[in-house]
């Protein structure tokens, strides 16, 4: 398969869509997993378990859940995103903030509790001690970061139902690939999937060599 | 001497559970006190509260003649300085650990690159300055600990157990170095501890808490000497035989 301007076009929106929704799925979650680890309430248990199902959300059920808000006669309609990649970023967002707010949680609990006070007791603001407790945990919150894009950058259920697919508009390299499968034209959808796994594969290499720096060795 | 901490009527719950109650406590100025007492007695309880790090339920507390829950919390905490039993190093390196109570407070890095100089010598420890903090045995690393806390010249220092993990031969040599530090500045320190004997080499008076109650105070001679009831006495025989 010859890589013509179309694919590129398919790949660069495949990486758009899919950096951004991990983008805002970070800045969303992980305040939202730090809140959730580090608060004192009743309610944690309980929403810690709905952001636990929420990591294994089906795309599909996503995507249907924002497409009938986004549709034109949908409480959201009047924003116009149904079949644009605005949409599949909505949706792609749903995907991925569970998953980061989820390991971000789970990241800072696996610290030692005490090192919080001794933070504190050193004379750290709470922004201070947040900050600190971040650079603790860096190497299973980049693994939250890799696991947040890997299942949005995989993901097609929900962006074939919120993007339609659409040639030069919403098509990203997971709808391609299935666009071409049920067109018969396996080369060309076995071309897509490799370039799909090959972007993949550097974007978690070097997310990996930065969390592997900090390694203790 | 003038006292640095007052305590009034403090009481101390967790879970509705009496967790520590004392009538009056004064920490003087300059003073080395010591608190002894069984575990769960409720001693680290007293460092927490006093470094506002849980709540009391009641009770008052003047820190230097003002009322301590007056004072904003953050200031507050920026003028003492707390070591934990375990020394609960950051994965940075030693030069960093040292230095991070004053980059908290926002100092200069010619300041901290002087204090941090300053404190490491004293210490021992400016040799691992660039050491990974993951590197550190259990002794060094409790150095570390005590030059990031001492680096900050608290008017209040506050030592849980600091060396309880230690072997014996560290221990004392680090009970040395301390004693001689705290001498040497005059700086109030309160320092838990399990051992009659440590609590005696550091402190000026030591105070007995039992049950969550404060039982005694005073010099270590009159500890030994007048157990205040059967309780304390019952308890300094047993850590009598334990040494």
């Amino acid at each position: 398969m010859n890589i013509d301007s179309e694919t590129w076009q398919i790949t660069l929106l495949s990486l758009q869509v899919s950096a951004s929704a991990t983008a805002i799925s970070l800045l969303l979650g992980l305040p939202a997993g730090t809140w959730l680890a580090l608060g004192n309430f009743r309610a944690r248990s309980f929403i810690l378990s709905i952001i636990n199902t929420g990591m294994a959300l089906p795309p599909v059920v996503v995507g249907l859940v924002v497409a009938m808000m986004l549709w034109r006669s949908g409480p959201l309609g009047d924003f116009n995103l149904i079949y644009t990649p605005a949409a599949i970023v909505i949706a792609q967002t749903i995907i991925a903030a569970p998953v980061v707010t989820g390991l971000t949680a789970a990241a800072l609990q696996a610290l030692d509790p005490r090192l919080r006070q001794q933070l504190l007791g050193l004379g750290a603001s709470h922004l201070q001690m947040i900050w600190m407790l971040w650079r603790e945990a860096r190497l299973p919150l980049l693994a939250a970061l890799m696991a947040g894009f890997g299942s949005v950058i995989s993901e097609i259920g929900a962006s074939m139902m919120v993007g339609g697919n659409i040639q030069g508009q919403t098509r990203v390299l997971t709808t391609a690939i299935v666009l071409e499968t049920s067109k018969g034209d396996f080369n060309v959808a076995l071309g897509l999937s490799a370039l799909l796994l090959a972007i993949t594969y550097l974007i978690n290499l070097a997310l990996t060599w930065i969390q592997q720096r900090g390694v203790k060795r | 001497m003038t006292a640095l901490i007052e305590i009034d009527d403090l009481l101390i719950q967790r879970s509705g559970r009496t967790t520590l109650q004392i009538d009056a406590l004064d920490i003087r100025k300059g003073e080395t006190l010591a608190v002894v007492g069984p575990n769960g007695a409720g001693k680290s309880t007293l460092l927490l509260a006093l470094a506002r790090l849980i709540k009391p339920a009641r009770g008052q507390i003047l820190f230097n003649g003002y009322p301590f829950f007056k004072l904003n919390d953050l200031e507050y905490r920026r003028r003492i300085s707390f070591v934990f039993q375990d020394p609960l190093l950051l994965d940075m390196s030693v030069r960093e650990n040292v230095a991070l109570g004053l980059k908290f407070r926002g100092l200069r890095g010619e300041e901290i690159r002087r204090r941090v100089d300053q404190w490491m010598k004293q210490l021992g420890i400016e040799s691992l300055a660039k050491r990974r903090a993951g590197q550190i045995s259990g002794g060094e690393a409790q150095r570390i600990s005590l030059a990031r806390a001492f680096v900050l010249e608290p008017e209040l220092l506050l030592l849980d157990e600091p060396f309880s993990a230690l072997d014996p031969p560290t221990r004392s040599n680090l009970l040395d170095e301390l004693s001689a530090l705290l001498r040497r500045d005059r700086r109030t320190a309160i320092f838990v501890t399990h051992n009659l004997n440590e609590a005696a080499r550091l402190s000026q008076r030591i105070a007995i808490i039992i049950k969550g109650r404060l039982m005694q105070v005073g010099p270590a001679r009159q500890i030994k000497g007048k157990p205040v009831n059967a309780e304390v006495a019952a308890f300094l025989k047993e850590l009598t035989q334990a040494l």
